[in-house]
Formats: C-alpha cells, structure tokens, sequence
C-alpha cells in the first residue's frame, strides 16, 4: 500500500520553475467584464506599436462573475435620466458614494450594451402586443430604438447563456491572440526602483507548467473580481463551491492594489444578498418580472406590512424609497427570521397563478392558456438555467415546481464585492472635468475627487475597474464593461503623457519567483515528515487554512453564525486572529501548481478579509443594518459617519492609516429620490 | 453540484494540445490523466456547477450531480448546446421530465465585430469609441 503523503493533482510543482520575463506597455489583469471591456477599447486608442497584454487565471471565454451567463443586464439607462440612477444607486447604499463615477458610469454605460447585442447577445424585445419576444426574434435592435424588456426600471431580460463567450469574442479578435495569456495567475503588482507610487510590473505563475512569469509595464489595470469564500458559507461540504458570486474571487483585486498603496474605500461595505435556500438562484426576476412576494412562516407577506413600515422609518430617507434599499429588505427578514418567524418563502405559485388568473379573467380561451402557460415556465426556467443552473438542479432533485409551490429564501453569507449591490474597493479618480468636486488637494489624493486620469487608482499608472472601484455600486456587467473601456482610454493616455518612463522593478525576478514558489519548497522539505498528506507539524495547507479564516471571520467578524452581528471587542478578536492566520499563511504548502494557486488566493482573501474587518471597527455605527450589525452602535449615525471610510497600507512602513473622507453630493438631495 | 466525468465516454480529447474541460474551466478544477488518458474534477467542493466542462465536452461525457450536502438524488440537468442555441433536459428526482430550448446568440461564431484598425479622435477627452457628446450632471 502507498503512502498517502504525496503530491496531489496532475500538475507536479517542482523547486526550480522556470523565469519568463516580458516587457510590456501595459498589463491588464484580469478576464472578466472589465477586462474584456478594455482589451475591446484601447486598442482604438492605443498608437500601433504599443504593446498591449492581458493576463487571465482562467481562460477568456468562461471567466469571470459571468462565465456560467446571465438572464438580465442590470444597467442599461435608456430612457431613463442619468441623475436618477445616481439617485438609485445613493439610496441603495445609504448615502456614502462617489456620485461623479456612477453618474459617469451612467454617461457610458448603454454603449456597451449596444455592442454586446450588436455583437451577438440576444436581448428581449417588446412586442407590439406587449408580451415579450426572446433575443432570437425579429425585432429593432436597441441601437435602432427597439423597446427591451425592462423588469424594474434599470435591468432588460436577455438570453445570456453565452453573454460572456460573445463579449470575450472582440476583446480576443483586438488584441490578438499572441497577447492574451491565459492559465497565469497574477498574484503580485510591483512597484517602480527608481520613481516612488509608481506601478512597474506584476508577477504571476502558470497554472499549467512550472513557469513564473515577471512583467514590466508601463501602466496596468487590475480588475480580478471581488471576494468569495472569505465568511463561512452556509454549505460548507460540497455546497461550499455553489457560493452566490463566483468561488474564484478570492479578493485578489483589493489584496494587490492595496498592497502597492493604493487607498481603499469603503471596505466596510459587504454584500449579503437573500437568495433561495442553498442553490442560490436569482430572486431578482420572481420580484421584478413576476411580482413575487415573500411570505414568512406565519403566510404573512410582512414586508408590506405596518410593522415593516414603522421599521424602515427608522432609517431615513433612506427607508422611505419605493424600492427598499437591498440592506434594509434583508433586515426585515433578518428580524422576522430573529423572531421565530421563519421560513422566509418566495410565493412563486401566487405570483405564476396571478399571471394564469389575469389571463382567464381576460378570456383568454384554454388552447391559448396553455401556450401562455408554456412560455411563462419556459421564463421562469431559463432565469436559473442562464446564470444559476445548480437552483435548478435543486428543484429537480426537490420535486419543486414553482406553480405548485413557493421556495425559501434565506439570506447568505457575506461577500466582497463593488459591482454589484455593493460598495467597496479602491479609491480612484474621477474624470477630469469641472463638474468632478475639486476638493482635497491639501491633504493627498486619498481626499481628492480627480487627479487627472479617469479611474486611476492613488498609485501612479495603476487603474482599476468593475468590483475594484470601490464607493460606485450597481455597475453590474455592463457597467463593468463599461468600466473597463473607461479605463482603457486614460491608460494609453498615461502612457503616452509619461513616454520616457522605464520601469525597473526593486526585486530581481529570481528573488520573485522564490518568493511565489516558496509553498512548493515548503512542501518538498517537509513533506517527508508525516505520513499523511495534509497533516504535517511544519506546515498547513491551503484548504484547512481556508477553513480557519472563515471560521474566524464567520464567528467574531458577523457572519452568518451570529446573524451578522459584531461588535468593537469581538472585531479585535478577529483581527488579532487574522494576525495569526497571516504568520501561519507563510507556512502554507504545495505539492502541486493547482495548490499553489490555492495558496495565493488564500494570501489574497486574508488580507482582503483584513481590510473589510477594520473598516468596519473604525466606523463607530451600523451603516448597512441587513448586512452587518455593530451592537456597540446599532444605530446609523448620519451626523457623525455620513462620510467615507478609506484606508490606505504604507509598503514601506507596513503601517495602515484609515480616515474619515467627506462625501459630496453631486445630484441634488431635494427630493433625495 | 459537483461534475464529474463519464469514463466510458471521456477519451481525454485524445491528448491533443487542449483538454476542452480542463481548458475552459474558470476554477482549475477539470484536468486529464495521462495514463488513463480521462479527465476528471479535481476538487468538486470549489465547483460553482457553471457548466461550462459540460457544456463544452466534445464526447458529452460530463455531467453534473447534486451537492451531496443538500439535493436529494435522482435528478439531473443536462444541456446540449448547439452554435445558437441550447437544450436543456431537467429530470425531477419523480421521474418527471421538462425540456427547454434557449437562443443563446444571433450572430455566426467568430462574427463580433472588434471593429479592428478603427480609431478614436481626441485622446484627451472624456468620450469613448463610438460615442458622441457626452452629458454632465444638471
């Protein structure tokens, strides 16, 4: 019998990888949205010889937040006004935005939807009779002023199934295929020898051959999603991998940026979204499309109800909006699951029978119910089976039709992330135009609004773009795409404003690749130790250390285990343990590239978890009730903390500071909605 | 909802340069041993069940079964995805069937535009490709 004390995995780590250097012009990091956005955009800027590369930890087509697809973009303005999206997007995140980069989003944000249609996306269509056609049929496109199916004010329905493959079609075909190198994770953006704050390079190894890979660049995006597995998830066996948000966030983007010195915002801020129980499936069309309710364990549908009227006026204005803001819903059914009031369902069979009932009262005769009927669960169906088909799975495995019966929702728990109904991330410039707030000049660009190039983050050449900009929520894809080609423009612009810049890196690429590779000799001189694989005295592996941090976070940090509740002491606590975790993570181990990978998403999601924790104990008030609760100051303190939170981490003395930052209106505040 | 890999219908892609599973999968979850010349999911508690292993596979020799930490056995969902558009099967653990058939694209593979050689006017200003004058805030 063999010993299990071996390598695990196909893909062997060995001591010595081999050292690839490349000089570039700029580096975009990443494969998602945003970074498909600019490998699409800067090749329209970008004079010929530029050399332009992109870096993916996956491959192009299935990356990224959308890789599986999506039923809905959720941003498109179309006839809506720009100032009342900001206006939006301000209430859903209780007041503390940036509202030059989310009215600027707003300006840019259709073009890219109209591309992506134009490129092969079907979007449904209105049709003349008011029903809905799908994507495939004949109609106006939107460029051609076609009415799309909106469900809410901001979102149109689509047949997303290969969204991401359309979009990383045209990002591929401008770059090049020579340009694109996939299978490499970038774990480390480096900062320049010579010129202080200034981005020169990042360093990444392939996940395929036992290869690192050392980049020089001029300028670089970093747009590696947002933060998952980084609170105990609710399913912690094999469910632990059907997270809401894609389980390769590792909070990759926060980690880099913040570790060269760019300030973050916001990182307080967390998403923890009400999905159904366990598949986490989309909630947002049974609201929007079919006009679900939910029901608590008593057939109450509480969140009309007077009760939760008294409660939201607590929270003013931000309670008094038609839409509730997404923290506020959740903590009505936070409350009413506190109270023994539980299960929280999603009626579907009121609302799908609702539709069935309006047709019959109208005369609709039996053959033509039927085929309203076909279409209506074809509907229902295809929103899980485009972005969520593990929901799916679930009520196949369940027995569960939605006509016949409602489905729990519950809320989940918490993740990371600025592109969704969330907030946090880096703090960057806004355009330079004279409507962007000239403020803050005195006291460094961590107050300031703009600072000359669109997006740049407070490291000189290093931008940032979908969940890495922080204080600009409800981008969602197309906003990230936008994103992306908004930041595509001002890197060529940099670099064309710095021509005589060469970057050198501080670390010979030698002593970076020990660095990268030191879990792989970890392993080889220790592994002889024990005679199990992943239990050995000198040194932890990646998955029970993963385990530590979201148990950690989970229990002191408000997660799901105490209904998100935390509190200054407890707060302390798990910093003090994430101390021990980060000391620990040098010790981690790999026998093979697939571990190492999962090494340095965990050095990743540590120091992102970090960030999110002591943002949240220097903001002395509970800003988001439904996502988190501090019960030393349960309250939301408007005259003390309607202000920014950002941090910024010195490389040098290793030192945090975090600051209070004025948050300025842009859109009027009478009426606030 | 872990995939997992039929081994009678897995021929590992013939070792060619690219193994379709392990090629596209955005976790590093699907690789191929050589000796057996099969793939198979290497770590089915990091799989966000997004298909696309399955959905990819050229011998239709991947599949998905639920989590085993909360579906009860016995159904399944499996697709068949065509260059426009996709079928999926849904089978209830009751033996129940549904079918679907989703557009999934309305233009040929390889067709997106990138409107390549084409240029931006004014790199100072704000508007991007395609754009014309940009609005600021009333």
């Amino acid at each position: 019998m063999a010993l299990p004390n071996k390598p695990k995995g196909e893909l062997k780590a060995v001591v010595d990888p081999e050292i690839v250097e490349h000089d570039v012009d700029i580096l975009i990091v990443g494969g998602g949205m945003a970074a498909c956005g600019a490998a699409f955009e800067i090749k329209k800027w970008a004079p010929a010889d530029m050399k332009i590369v992109l870096v993916d930890k996956a491959c192009l087509e299935r990356s990224g937040a959308v890789a599986q697809g999506l039923s809905a973009i959720n941003t498109y303005i179309g006839e809506n006004k720009i100032e009342d999206y900001v206006k939006m997007v301000r209430n859903d995140l209780m007041g503390v935005v940036r509202e030059d980069l989310i009215y600027d989003l707003g300006r840019h944000v259709d073009e890219s939807v109209k591309l992506f249609e134009e490129w092969g996306l079907p979007v449904w269509k209105r049709a003349e009779d008011g029903g809905n056609l799908d994507g495939s049929k004949p109609a106006p496109t939107l460029r051609e002023g076609g009415a799309p199916v909106r469900t809410g004010k901001w979102q149109i329905m689509i047949n997303g199934e290969s969204y991401k493959c359309i979009v990383a079609e045209p990002a591929a075909t401008a770059l090049g295929a020579d340009n694109i190198f996939e299978r490499i994770f970038i774990v480390k953006m480096l900062l320049d020898k010579n010129t202080p704050n200034r981005i020169a390079g990042a360093v990444g190894f392939s996940t395929r051959e036992n290869k690192v890979h050392v980049f020089r660049c001029k300028s670089a995006m970093v747009a590696c999603g947002g933060g998952v597995n980084i609170f105990r998830p609710r399913s912690t066996g094999e469910g632990k991998g059907r997270a809401w948000y894609p389980v390769w966030n590792a909070g990759s983007t926060y980690t880099m940026c913040a570790q060269v010195g760019a300030t973050l915002t916001m990182m307080e801020n967390r998403f923890t979204p009400s999905r159904f129980k366990d598949g986490y499936g989309p909630v947002g069309a049974w609201f929007l499309l079919f006009k679900a309710k939910v029901q608590n364990g008593l057939g109450e549908f509480y969140a009309g109800g007077d009760a939760a009227k008294a409660e939201l006026s607590k929270y003013m204005p931000y309670g008094a909006s038609a839409v509730t803001p997404t923290c506020l819903r959740n903590h009505l059914m936070i409350n009413e699951l506190k109270e023994g009031r539980g299960p929280i369902y999603m009626a579907t069979d009121v609302a799908l029978g609702a539709f069935m009932d309006e047709k019959k009262a109208a005369g609709m005769d039996e053959k033509d119910l039927k085929k309203f009927w076909k279409h209506l669960e074809s509907e229902a169906w295809e929103d899980f089976l485009d972005m969520s088909v593990g929901q799916a799975g679930l009520w196949a495995g369940a027995n569960i039709e939605p006509e016949k019966i409602g489905s729990e929702i519950m809320p989940t728990e918490p993740y990371m992330l600025g592109s969704h109904s969330g907030c946090c991330g880096i703090w960057t410039s806004g355009p330079n135009e004279d409507w962007v707030p000239d403020v803050g000049a005195d006291k460094g660009r961590s107050h300031q609004y703009k600072w000359g190039y669109n997006r740049m983050t407070t490291v000189d050449g290093l931008f940032t773009a979908g969940d890495g900009v922080g204080a600009s929520g409800h981008k969602f894809s197309s906003g990230s795409h936008a994103e992306g080609r908004i930041v595509a423009k001002q890197m060529v612009k940099f670099v064309r404003d710095h021509a005589d810049f060469q970057p050198e890196l501080k670390q010979s690429a030698q002593e970076l690749a020990d660095e990268l590779y030191a879990p792989v000799r970890r392993y080889h001189e220790f592994v002889g130790a024990s005679t199990a694989a992943d239990v050995n005295p000198n040194y932890c592996k990646p998955a029970g250390l993963m385990m530590r941090l979201m148990k950690a976070t989970d229990e002191y940090g408000g997660g799901v285990a105490t209904y998100y509740m935390t509190s200054g002491k407890l707060l302390n606590i798990c910093l003090d343990l994430l101390e021990l975790l980060r000391e620990d993570a040098a010790k981690m181990a790999a026998g093979d590239l697939h571990e190492l990978l999962r090494c340095w998403e965990n050095y990743h999601r540590i120091w992102c978890v970090e960030t999110h924790i002591r943002h949240i104990e220097f903001r002395k008030e509970s800003r988001y009730p439904g996502f988190y609760y501090r019960s030393d100051f349960p309250n939301i303190d408007d005259e003390n903390w309607k202000c920014f939170v950002n941090s910024t981490y010195n490389p040098d003395t290793e030192e945090w500071k975090c600051e209070k930052v004025d948050c300025i209106n842009i859109v009027e505040t009478e009426p606030w909605i | 909802m872990p995939s997992y890999v039929d081994p009678s219908k897995c021929d590992g892609c013939k070792g060619g340069d690219k193994t379709a599973c392990m090629y596209v999968c955005p976790n590093d979850l699907m690789v191929l041993n050589v000796e057996e010349m099969k793939a198979y999911n290497q770590e089915p508690d990091a799989c966000w069940e997004c298909y696309s292993c399955v959905k990819i596979c050229p011998q239709g020799a991947i599949f998905v079964r639920g989590y085993d930490d909360f579906v009860p056995m016995g159904g399944q969902v499996h697709p068949l995805r065509s260059s426009d558009s996709i079928m999926w099967t849904v089978k209830f653990r009751n033996g129940n069937q549904k079918r679907f058939k989703f557009p999934i694209r309305t233009t040929a593979e390889g067709a997106a535009n990138a409107y390549v050689g084409q240029n931006g006017a004014d790199l100072d200003s704000e508007k991007l490709f395609l754009e014309s004058d940009l609005p600021s805030p009333n």
